[in-house]
């Protein structure tokens, strides 16, 4: 892709990438800003080493994507002004990731959705015919598995473990399903760049997840929810009530002392 | 809660570097069963590249001398130099000895 004008202006395929780009750039970040909540709270240190680590996988995709839509976008915003200037409605990820952290096995349940799901994304991204994208995928699918293999392993002991850890993952897995409906939702921009070989549809990847959630949860002892309500609107900026206190968090620093330096 | 209140039992991490020929003592972690210490091991002792290989073995298996077995296990071999390999030169291809 060399296309450097401006998003949807003269070649709509450039716009249709910068959306792209910045949809799953955001997944990424705003994931990350949320396990990173988690650092030194963890009910085990090695838990806290593991989580943060996450964080850094995901913060890393992130930078790589929302750097790509910069120089798609073609009007000089970096990842730091997508990342930390933007306001509430112009983020554009699902709203699976924006969730609060909850319990420990609430943050192991949208791990376990999304991780699954990054998964099998990034698989098939690997063949994109964007350059970029085939390389965030190439390198995202390996975190990808790591991060499903580790909220696999929790949900199975969480599940099948005691009383108590059965009753409080059944309840984060209830409480998450409403948000996963999101991620295989394909819109303009989704089947226009995948008819060109550049993008994944999204709604072909929800058959695999869902055999691979089925099977988890089956082996944590955990029945899968029956919700009629799915939660929508994240790709096109409308969030739930917690993603303002989760920017007002993650940009205040950048916001209150611009261009600091760490 | 802490690790310790958790009560999870504790194991010890062996890790083979990428140059290294034999996997050497890491640490010591908190881990429910030995798949979860294996997990726990890469993310605390391998996420800047140390290793290929990692070992957790549980530290209740390990059998350890004692400080009290100290003269009689390791006094005897102070005063037998020539046990060391220190009368030859070792050619310069055996690097680890």
């Amino acid at each position: 892709m060399t296309a450097r004008n401006s998003a949807g202006d003269t070649d709509p395929m450039a716009g249709a990438l910068f959306t792209y780009a910045l949809r799953h750039g955001d997944d990424a970040l705003i994931l990350a800003q949320r396990l990173s909540e988690w650092a030194s709270r963890a009910p085990e240190i090695e838990e806290d080493i593991a989580l943060t680590n996450i964080a850094l996988d995901l913060l890393g995709q992130a930078r790589a994507l929302l750097d790509y839509a910069g120089t798609l976008e073609g009007a000089g915003r970096d990842e730091d002004d997508l990342a930390y200037l933007r306001t509430e409605r112009e983020f554009t990820n699902v709203h699976l990731v924006e969730q609060e952290n909850g319990d420990f096995a609430h943050t192991i349940a949208r791990q376990l959705f999304f991780s699954t799901y990054q998964l099998a994304l990034y698989e098939e991204l690997i063949s994109s015919s964007d350059e970029l994208l085939a390389g965030v995928a190439a390198k995202g699918v390996k975190e990808a598995a790591y991060h499903t293999d580790h909220a696999t392993q929790w949900t199975i002991r969480l599940g099948d473990g005691t009383d108590e850890s059965h009753r409080r993952m059944q309840a984060a897995v209830e409480r998450l399903w409403p948000f996963t409906a999101e991620l295989f939702e394909a819109d303009d921009v989704d089947r226009a760049l995948a008819e060109k070989g550049v993008a994944v549809d999204p709604s072909t990847l929800k058959l695999r997840w869902a055999l691979s959630i089925a099977e988890v949860l089956s082996s944590a002892t955990l029945t899968a929810p029956h919700s009629t309500w799915t939660s929508h609107g994240g790709r096109r900026g409308v969030h739930t009530e917690g993603f303002g206190y989760l920017l007002a968090e993650m940009q205040y620093l950048h916001r209150s002392y611009p261009d600091a330096k760490w | 809660m802490s690790a310790g209140e958790a009560g999870l039992p504790l194991w010890e991490v062996f890790v083979r570097g990428r140059r290294g020929l034999a996997h050497v003592h890491a640490g010591s972690l908190h881990a429910s069963d030995a798949q979860m210490a294996l997990r726990n091991a890469r993310d605390v002792y391998t996420r800047r590249g140390e290793g290929v290989s990692i070992w957790v073995v549980p530290s209740a298996q390990i059998t350890a001398s004692t400080p009290d077995e100290k003269d009689p296990f390791f006094d005897p071999s102070a005063d037998k130099v020539y046990r060391h390999p220190t009368f030859y030169n070792l050619p310069e291809e055996v690097r680890q000895m």
